[in-house]
C-alpha cells in the first residue's frame, strides 16, 4: 500500500474546489440549466464536507446532514427544472438574465 | 289613594302607546276617546289626594317605583305636594279638555290617532317632570316634553316650514337644557344626589352664595328655553306651525310653564342666590317687554298669541325673579286657563274660516259663532287684566311683590305696568279685528260655530278664567295657604301693606282699561288704520332677531362644520397620506437594487459571503 | 365545562359547517348562518344568568397552560365588563348576519368571514393572556378588512387599506409592549417571559417604563377607539363597508379600544395612566365637539353616522379618564348602548340603501311619507344616539357628564355642549331625509318588511330597557369598575375625590387632577 494518507484535508481541499466552480458557474453562465448544474455541484461539494467532517470526528450526524441535503436537493431539482421547461417553452429561451420580470 | 299616583303618568303612556301601535286599526273618533279617557282618568284619579291639601290633612309624600341609576343613586320616585299636586290638575285637565277639543279640530286628519298617541306622550312626560321627586327625574321629564313637543309642532311634517318649526324648538331648547345638565353636575358634586328633600334641607348650610348663583343662574339657562326667555324664545314664535290644540296645550298653558315651574321647585336655591334673582327677574321683565311690543304688530291671530304667551311668561319668571313664587305660580295657573282658552277659540275661529289665520280677513265673526265670541271675550278681559277677571288678581300680585322690593325695582314695576298697557292694547286689537267690525272674509268663506267636542272645552275654560282668580285675592289666600307646604320655609315678600295692595292693582286696573280704550278707538271702526311700513314691518318680524341668530351663531357654526370637516381630509387625512408617500417614495428610491437579475443577485450573495468569511476571520481572530 | 372555550369555538365551528354546505345549494346558506350565529347568543344568555352577583369579578375561569417556559396560557375569564362586551358581540352579529340578505356575491365566503369576525372578537374580549390578547386582536383585522374590500361600496379598497394600515401600526406598537411586558412579568416569576394579566397586576413597574408601556398600548387602542387625531380611517371604513360590515366596525370594534384602555392601561399602569389622563381626557373632549361639528355638514347619511360615532367614542374616553367610578361606570354603559344605537343607525341605512343604492342625503326627502315605519324606528334610533332620557344613551352620557365632572371640571362643561350638537346633526339630518314634500325619485318604495322589523325590534326593546331599567346591568358593571379604581388608587397616589363635598366654586380650582399629578 501507498502510504500516502488521504487526510480529511484533502476531501475539504476537493470540497472548496467544487464549491469555487459551482460558484463561479453560478455567476458566470447565463444558461439557467447550466446555473443549476452549478448550483448541484456547490451541494454536493457540501455534503462531501459533512461526511468527510463526520467519519473524522465519528458522528452520524454528519452523514445524516448529508442524507437531508441530497432530499432536499432532489426535490428542489424536481421543481427548479419543471420550472426552467416551463420557462423554455414560453420563451424558447433559458436564459437567466433575460428573465427580469420581476425587477423593482 | 296617594299611593296610586305612579297611575296618573302610567295610564297617558299606556294610551300613547295603545294609539302608537294600535292606532290605525283603532281609527277615528274611538281612538280620540282613548286618549281623551286616559287623560281623564288621570285628572280623576289626583282629584282625591289633592283635595287632601285643600282641607290641609295631608302631608307632602314621596312614592318610591324603582332605582333607576344606582351609581348615582337616583331612584324612579315621585313627589307628591300641592306643587305637583297642582300642577298635575292643571295638566290633566286642562290637557283632557284639549283632547277633547281635538277630537272635533283634527276630525278627518289622516294620522288622526298619532295625534292622539302623541298627545298622550305629551301627558305622560308632563307629569314625569312636574311629579319629579328630584332633577334627574325632572330632567326626564323634562327632556321627554321636548320630544312630543317636536313631534306635534312638526306634526304636519310634508310642510317643510313645519317640519324646521321642531327642530328649531328642539335644538333651542337643548341649549336650555344644557344649563340644566351642567347644574345637575354642579348639584351632585355639592350634594351627592339628586333628591329634592336631601337637596333642599341641607342647601341653606352647605351651599355657597357662589355656588348658588352658578346652579341657580343654571337652572335659569334652562328654564329660558323652555319657557321662551330672552334669549332664547325664538323657537315659540314658529312653534305655531303645529297644531292649534297643540299650542294651547304645550305652547301655552303646560310645557312652556315647565321652566317657571321648576324655578318655584328650585325656591330655596334661588333664595340663596340673591344676584340670581335680580338676573332672573330683569330677564324676565325684559322678555315680556319685547314680546309684548312685536305682538302689537302681528297680524297672524296665533303669531299675537304666541308673543302674548312669552310676554305672560315674562311675568311669571319677574314673579320667581323676585321671590314671589307663589304669586309666579298663581299667574302660572290662571294664565293656563285663558290664555289655552285664547288659542282655542283662535283655533275655532281658524276652523270656521278654513284656515284663515290673518285677522284682516276676519271680523264681524260675533253674530256667527257666538260661544267663542264669549268664552274668548271673558279670556280677553282676563289677560288684560280687568276686575275681577283672574288675569287681573295674579298679575297683580306679581307686579305688588316686585313693587314691594322698592330701590331698582321700582323699574321693573315700570316695565310690567307698561307690558299691562300694551297687553291689554293688543288683545284689544285681536278681540275687535276678529269678532267685531264689518265681515272682511273671503266670498267663498262661510264661517260656523264650531261642534260640541270643541265648544264645551271653551265654556269650561271660560268658566275657570272668569273665577279662578278668586281662590287668591289679597282678602282671602287660600291658593297661597294651600301651595305653603310646597314653600316651606320660603320668606313671604314682606311690605305690603292692604293700602299699597289696593293702591297698586287700581294703577294696573286703571292702565288696563287705558289700554283697552286706545285700542277700541283704533280699530272698533269701519277703516282699519294702515299697519305697514317703518317700526311696524321690523316688529312684523319680531325686529329681525331670527336673522341675527341665522348670521351671527347659525352660519359661523356651519362654516366651524365645514372647517371641521375639510381638516380631516386635509390637514389628518393629509398627514396620514403624507407618511404613506414618504414610505412610498422610499421604496421608489431603493428600487433600483431590485434589478431582476438573478446572477447579480448571486453575485452580491457571493461576495457578502466572502465578506463576512473575512470580517469573521480579521475581527474573530480565526475559527 | 369550558363554557368560555366553547363560546369562542362556535363561531368557528359555525364558518366549518357552512364551509361545507353544498356548493348547489346556495339558498341554504343564509338561513344556516343565522342559525349558527345564534348559538353564541345562547351562551352568552346563558352566562348572564349565570354571572354571580357576589362581587367576584372574575367567573368561568380557565386556564390552560401552553408553554410554560414563556408563559402562554389559554387563559379565559369573564368579568362585568366583558361579560356586556361579549353579549352585545353576540345579539350583533345575528342581526347584522340577518341584515345580509341583500348579498349575493360569495355569500358562503361572507358569512364565514362574519362567523370567524365573531369567535375572533370574543376572543379579544375573553383572554386575560396577553398573547392570546393580541392574537385575536390582530385576527379580527383579516376578516374585516376582506369584508370591506370584497363586498363594501365605491372606494373600498382605498377604506380597507386604510384601516388595515392604521390598525397595524397602533398594533406593533401593542406587541412592542407586550413582548417587554411580558419579559418583565418573567423575571418577576422566574421564567422566559410570562404574559399573564394577573401576573402582571401583581408587579412593581417603574414610572417611567410605565410612561412608554402606556404610549405603546394605547396608541394601539386610541387607534381602535378611535380618538382623536387618529380617527381619519373610521369615516371611510365605516361608509363604504357594507352593512353588517359597519354595524359591528360601530357596535363592536371600537369597544375593543375602549375594552383594552379598561383591561391593561388603566390596570397595568396606574401611575401613568393618573400622569397622562388630562392628555387623553383632552382628547376625548375634542372629539366630541369635532366629531359632532363634522357630523353636522356630512352630505353622506352613513359618513354622519360615523363621525357622530367619534363623538360618541369620546366620552366613553373622557369617563374612563375621569376616575370616578360614576364615570367609569357610565362609560362602560355608553359602550354598550352605543353599540345598540348607532348599530341600529347603521341596519337602517343599510335597508334603505338596498333600495335606493343611494347615502346623499339630498336624493332623500319626504320618506315618512312612504316608509312611516321605517321613518319611525330611525328617529327613534337618532333620539336614542342624542341621548334621550329614557332611553339608553341618556344613561350612559349622564352618568359620564356627572361623575366626569369632579375631577375635570373644564372638560365636562365643554363635553356637554356634545348633547347640543348631537341634536343639531341628527334632526337636520332627519328633517332633510324625512320631512318636507316626497321626493318624486322615492315613489313606491316598500315600507320595512317582516325580516327587516324583526331585526329592528330586539334593538328597540334593548334600548328602551337599558334606559328605563339599567340596574341589572350596573349592578354587574359596578364591581368590576371599583377594582379598577381600587387598582388605581392603591398603586399611585391618585384618590377618588368624594361626591356631596364641593359645596363652593372655589373649591372646583385644583380639585381632582387636571392640575396635574392627583
Amino acid at each position: 500500500m501507498i502510504a500516502l494518507a488521504v487526510t480529511t484535508s484533502w476531501y475539504m481541499m476537493l470540497a472548496a474546489a467544487l464549491f469555487s466552480i459551482g460558484v463561479a458557474g453560478v455567476l458566470m453562465r447565463r444558461n439557467a440549466l447550466v446555473m443549476f448544474m452549478s448550483i448541484e455541484l456547490m451541494l454536493n461539494s457540501v455534503n462531501l464536507t459533512f461526511v468527510a467532517v463526520g467519519s473524522d470526528l465519528g458522528l452520524i450526524e454528519g452523514h445524516v446532514a448529508a442524507l437531508f441535503v441530497i432530499v432536499v436537493a432532489a426535490a428542489e431539482v424536481t421543481v427548479g427544472l419543471a420550472i426552467i421547461v416551463a420557462v423554455f417553452r414560453k420563451r424558447a429561451s433559458a436564459d437567466a438574465d433575460q428573465l427580469a420580470e420581476l425587477r423593482g | 289613594m296617594t299611593d296610586l299616583i305612579w297611575l296618573v303618568v302610567a295610564i297617558p303612556l299606556v294610551g300613547a302607546a295603545v294609539n302608537l301601535f294600535l292606532g290605525k286599526r283603532i281609527g277615528e273618533p274611538l281612538s280620540g276617546w282613548i286618549g281623551f279617557g286616559a287623560v281623564a282618568a288621570s285628572f280623576l284619579i289626583a282629584v282625591e289626594p289633592m283635595l287632601g291639601f285643600f282641607a290641609g290633612d295631608s302631608e307632602p309624600s314621596t312614592h318610591f317605583l324603582f332605582s333607576w341609576i344606582p351609581v348615582l343613586g337616583v331612584n324612579a320616585e315621585l313627589l307628591w305636594d300641592p306643587l305637583s299636586a297642582l300642577l298635575t290638575m292643571i295638566v290633566t285637565g286642562v290637557g283632557a279638555l284639549i283632547h277633547l277639543y281635538s277630537i272635533g279640530y283634527m276630525h278627518g286628519d289622516e294620522r288622526f290617532p298619532r295625534f292622539f298617541s302623541y298627545l298622550n306622550l305629551f301627558i305622560a312626560s308632563m307629569l314625569i317632570l312636574v311629579l319629579a321627586a328630584n332633577y334627574a327625574v325632572m330632567f326626564v321629564g323634562w327632556e321627554l316634553v321636548g320630544l312630543s313637543s317636536y313631534l306635534l309642532i312638526s306634526f304636519w311634517f310634508t310642510k317643510p316650514t313645519a317640519a324646521a318649526a321642531g327642530k328649531k324648538a328642539f335644538i333651542v331648547n337643548r341649549i336650555g337644557d344644557w344649563g340644566f345638565l351642567v347644574a345637575m353636575m354642579l348639584i351632585f358634586a355639592a350634594f351627592g344626589t339628586f333628591d329634592f328633600d336631601i337637596i333642599f334641607g341641607t342647601a341653606p348650610g352647605v351651599l355657597s352664595v357662589t355656588m348658588a348663583t352658578a346652579i341657580t343662574l343654571l337652572l335659569f339657562v334652562a328654564a329660558a328655553g323652555k319657557s321662551a326667555q330672552l334669549p332664547l324664545y325664538i323657537w315659540l314664535p314658529d312653534a305655531m306651525e303645529g297644531p292649534t290644540p297643540v299650542s294651547a296645550l304645550i305652547h301655552a298653558a303646560t310645557m312652556v310653564t315647565a321652566g317657571v315651574f321648576m324655578m318655584a321647585r328650585s325656591a330655596v336655591l334661588f333664595e340663596l342666590a340673591p344676584v340670581s334673582g335680580g338676573i332672573v327677574a330683569t330677564i324676565g321683565a325684559a322678555t315680556a317687554l319685547l314680546a309684548a311690543v312685536i305682538a302689537v304688530s302681528q297680524r297672524d291671530i296665533k303669531r299675537v298669541l304666541a308673543y302674548s304667551t312669552i310676554s305672560q311668561l315674562g311675568y311669571m319668571v319677574l314673579g320667581v325673579g323676585v321671590g314671589a313664587y307663589t304669586a309666579g305660580v298663581f299667574h302660572l295657573t290662571t294664565h293656563a286657563f285663558f290664555k289655552a282658552l285664547l288659542f282655542l277659540g283662535a283655533g275655532s275661529v281658524i276652523h270656521a274660516m278654513s284656515g284663515e289665520q290673518d285677522m284682516a280677513k276676519m271680523g264681524g265673526l260675533r253674530k256667527k259663532m257666538p260661544i267663542t265670541f264669549f268664552t274668548m271675550g271673558a279670556a280677553w278681559l282676563a289677560i288684560s287684566g280687568i276686575f275681577p277677571f283672574s288675569g287681573f288678581w295674579s298679575k297683580d300680585e306679581i307686579l305688588a311683590a316686585t313693587f314691594a322690593q322698592g330701590g331698582a325695582w321700582y323699574l321693573l314695576w315700570g316695565i310690567g305696568i307698561v307690558v299691562a298697557v300694551l297687553t291689554a292694547f293688543y288683545m284689544t286689537r285681536l278681540f275687535v279685528l276678529t269678532f267685531l267690525g264689518k265681515p272682511r272674509w273671503d266670498a267663498d268663506a262661510h264661517p260656523h260655530e264650531s261642534p260640541a267636542s270643541m265648544t264645551i272645552p271653551l265654556i269650561v275654560l271660560g268658566a275657570f278664567t272668569v273665577s279662578f282668580g278668586l281662590v287668591n285675592t289679597p282678602f282671602r289666600l287660600s291658593f297661597e295657604h294651600f301651595l305653603e307646604p310646597s314653600f316651606h320655609g320660603i320668606p313671604h315678600v314682606e311690605g305690603l301693606t292692604n293700602v299699597l295692595i289696593t293702591s297698586l292693582a287700581s294703577v294696573t286696573l286703571v292702565v288696563a282699561i287705558a289700554g283697552i280704550v286706545v285700542a277700541w278707538r283704533r280699530y272698533r271702526v269701519d277703516e282699519l288704520p294702515v299697519e305697514v311700513g317703518g317700526w311696524w314691518d321690523r316688529a312684523l318680524v319680531g325686529f329681525g332677531v331670527d336673522d341675527l341668530y341665522g348670521r351671527w351663531i347659525v352660519a359661523p357654526g356651519r362654516r366651524a362644520s365645514e372647517l371641521a370637516s375639510r381638516a380631516d381630509a386635509v390637514v389628518l387625512d393629509g398627514a396620514a397620506h403624507g407618511i404613506a408617500t414618504g414610505v412610498r417614495s422610499a421604496g421608489e428610491a431603493l428600487k433600483p437594487v431590485q434589478s431582476g437579475r438573478v446572477r447579480t443577485y448571486a453575485g452580491i450573495l457571493a461576495v457578502a459571503a466572502v465578506a463576512l468569511v473575512v470580517v469573521t476571520v480579521l475581527v474573530g481572530g480565526g475559527f | 365545562m369550558p363554557v368560555l372555550t366553547i363560546l369562542i369555538a362556535l363561531p368557528f365551528v359555525g364558518a366549518a359547517i357552512i364551509g361545507l354546505l353544498p356548493r348547489r345549494r346556495p339558498e341554504v346558506v343564509f338561513p344556516v348562518a343565522i342559525g349558527v350565529s345564534v348559538a353564541p347568543l345562547a351562551v352568552a344568555i346563558y352566562l348572564l344568568a349565570e354571572y354571580s352577583l357576589d362581587g367576584t369579578t372574575f367567573q368561568f375561569f380557565e386556564n390552560y397552560v401552553l408553554s410554560e417556559r414563556f408563559g402562554i396560557a389559554w387563559e379565559l375569564a369573564i368579568d362585568g365588563i366583558s361579560l356586556f362586551m361579549v353579549v352585545l358581540t353576540a345579539v350583533l352579529f345575528p342581526l347584522a348576519i340577518a341584515a345580509s340578505a341583500s348579498v349575493r356575491d360569495k355569500l358562503k365566503t361572507y358569512m364565514i368571514l362574519m362567523l370567524v369576525l365573531e369567535g375572533a372578537v370574543l376572543g379579544v374580549f375573553l383572554a386575560l393572556d396577553l398573547l392570546v390578547f393580541f392574537a385575536f386582536f390582530e385576527i379580527v383585522l383579516i376578516p374585516m378588512y376582506l369584508l370591506i374590500s370584497m363586498w363594501g361600496s365605491d372606494r373600498r379598497a382605498y377604506a380597507a387599506l386604510k384601516f388595515v394600515v392604521f390598525t397595524a401600526i397602533g398594533s406593533a406598537f401593542l406587541l412592542v409592549g407586550i413582548i417587554v411586558l411580558g419579559i418583565l412579568a418573567g423575571d418577576a416569576v422566574g421564567a422566559t417571559s410570562s404574559f399573564d394579566w394577573r401576573v402582571m397586576l401583581s408587579m412593581d413597574i417603574s414610572e417611567s417604563t410605565q410612561m412608554w408601556l402606556f404610549a405603546g398600548f394605547g396608541i394601539a387602542f386610541a387607534i381602535k377607539v378611535p380618538l382623536f387625531p387618529f380617527h381619519t380611517w373610521l369615516p371611510d371604513a365605516h361608509t363604504e363597508a357594507p352593512t353588517a360590515g359597519s354595524v359591528i366596525l360601530a357596535g363592536v370594534l371600537l369597544k375593543m379600544g375602549a375594552y383594552g384602555l379598561l383591561r391593561f392601561n388603566l390596570s397595568l399602569f396606574p401611575d401613568a395612566s393618573v400622569d397622562l389622563a388630562p392628555v387623553l381626557a383632552v382628547l376625548g373632549v375634542i372629539g366630541i365637539i369635532y366629531g359632532a361639528a363634522a357630523a353636522i355638514v356630512q352630505p353622506d347619511i352613513k359618513r354622519l353616522v360615523a363621525y357622530s360615532s367619534v363623538s360618541h367614542m369620546g366620552f366613553i374616553i373622557l369617563g374612563i379618564f375621569a376616575f370616578t367610578s360614576q364615570s367609569l361606570q357610565g362609560s362602560v354603559f355608553q359602550m354598550i348602548s352605543h353599540g345598540l344605537t348607532t348599530g341600529a343607525l347603521f341596519l337602517l341605512i343599510g335597508m334603505i340603501y338596498d333600495r335606493t343604492h343611494t347615502r346623499a342625503i339630498s336624493d332623500y326627502g319626504g320618506l315618512a311619507k312612504q316608509m312611516p315605519v321605517y321613518a319611525g324606528i330611525f328617529l327613534f334610533s337618532a333620539f336614542a344616539s342624542a341621548g334621550l332620557p329614557g332611553l339608553s344613551g341618556f344613561v350612559g352620557e349622564f352618568t359620564i357628564l356627572v361623575g366626569s365632572y369632579l375631577t375635570l371640571p373644564v372638560l365636562t362643561i365643554i363635553a356637554g355642549l356634545g348633547v347640543i350638537l348631537a341634536a343639531v346633526y341628527l334632526l337636520w339630518a332627519y328633517e332633510r331625509v324625512f320631512t318636507g314634500p316626497l321626493n318624486p325619485k322615492l315613489e313606491g318604495l316598500k315600507d320595512l318588511s317582516f325580516r327587516e322589523l324583526a331585526i329592528m325590534v330586539p334593538l328597540v326593546v334593548l334600548i328602551i330597557g337599558l334606559g328605563v331599567y339599567p340596574k341589572p346591568v350596573m349592578d354587574r358593571i359596578q364591581p368590576s369598575v371599583e377594582q379598577i379604581i381600587d387598582r388605581l388608587e392603591g398603586a399611585s397616589d391618585y384618590q377618588v375625590p368624594e361626591f356631596g363635598r364641593l359645596t363652593d366654586v372655589e373649591s372646583v380650582v385644583g380639585v381632582g387632577h387636571e392640575g396635574g399629578g392627583g
